[in-house]
């Protein structure tokens, strides 16, 4: 049921970003909508619906927002300048690192941040063991303790305080 | 004001578009294109959204260009490791100078 009830509101505050200068026919039209949706998908939705209600969640999150862009903004110029490089310096591979995330939510947020960081894009996740496959645009170590350090590290942390 | 910072938020994601279309033509296989690809086109599309949105503040289309940049986001990265794992699962081989393919090892065994 509380499911239920964060998709209703969640779903509803998108619908009205979506019509911005809200007015009456609008909220109506929307308020039905996410009811109906909320009805029919809500039990699919979160799993432990009590993770919402932790303000230390919230501000972890706002934590996390600053350190992502900033990671994607290496990511970008470390891009752009490989592929302006006459040489290209490149030195792609597959790599194998292991995390201790275990709910889906985190391993999605996960796998999306390690996407858009510099040098790395994850091609599969194996969730029952806790590992992740990378394709690695530079690959600086094959051993898998080592890439676990340089890649997943930095978000694992941050993402569990979040998610898990 | 805005509008000076708007143009050159607009600029920078022309600039990491084209690096990134760049990468797209230059780099060798499917993999190292879809990074070029993903980063720079996401956060090159993510600064022109914001640019529009400094153009307009919070009306009816800068809300909507900030919706597209949380969209986009969201979406982007997903695709990416939806069209690598495809292309791996059927068959496509890594540039012959990668240095190691660990999944290609781990699904022979």
């Amino acid at each position: 049921m509380k499911s239920r009830i964060i998709l209703f509101f969640l779903s509803l505050f998108i619908w009205l970003l979506l019509c911005w200068p809200v007015d009456g026919e609008h909220l109506l039209i929307g308020v039905l909508v996410a009811g109906l949706v909320a009805f029919m998908t809500g039990d699919m939705f979160v799993k432990r619906p009590h993770h919402f209600l932790n303000p230390l969640r919230y501000l972890w999150f706002l934590y996390y927002l600053p350190v992502f862009l900033w990671e994607c903004l290496k990511a970008n110029i470390d891009v752009a300048r490989r592929v302006i490089h006459p040489d290209l310096p490149i030195n792609p591979g597959i790599v194998k690192v292991k995390t201790s995330l275990k709910s889906d939510t985190a391993l999605t947020f996960l796998a999306n941040s390690i996407t858009l960081t510099p040098g790395t894009m994850s091609v599969d996740i194996i969730p029952e063991e806790g590992v992740l496959y990378i394709h690695w645009i530079d690959v600086k170590d094959k051993d898998i303790e080592k890439a676990t350090e340089i890649i997943v590290r930095k978000f694992e942390k941050i993402i569990s305080k979040i998610f898990e | 004001m805005n509008e000076i910072i708007g143009i050159f938020f607009i600029t920078i994601g022309l600039l990491f578009d084209f690096f990134g279309c760049l990468g797209l033509l230059r780099l060798p296989d499917i993999y190292n294109r879809l990074q070029a690809a993903t980063k720079c086109v996401t956060l090159g599309t993510c600064g022109i959204l914001f640019g529009l949105f400094l153009f307009n503040g919070f009306s009816a289309l800068g809300i909507k260009a900030l919706l597209c940049i949380v969209f986009l986001l969201l979406t982007a990265p997903v695709s990416a490791h939806a069209l690598a794992r495809g292309a791996h699962k059927s068959g496509v081989r890594l540039w012959e100078k990668s240095v190691c393919d660990k999944y290609e090892e781990d699904r022979k065994s």
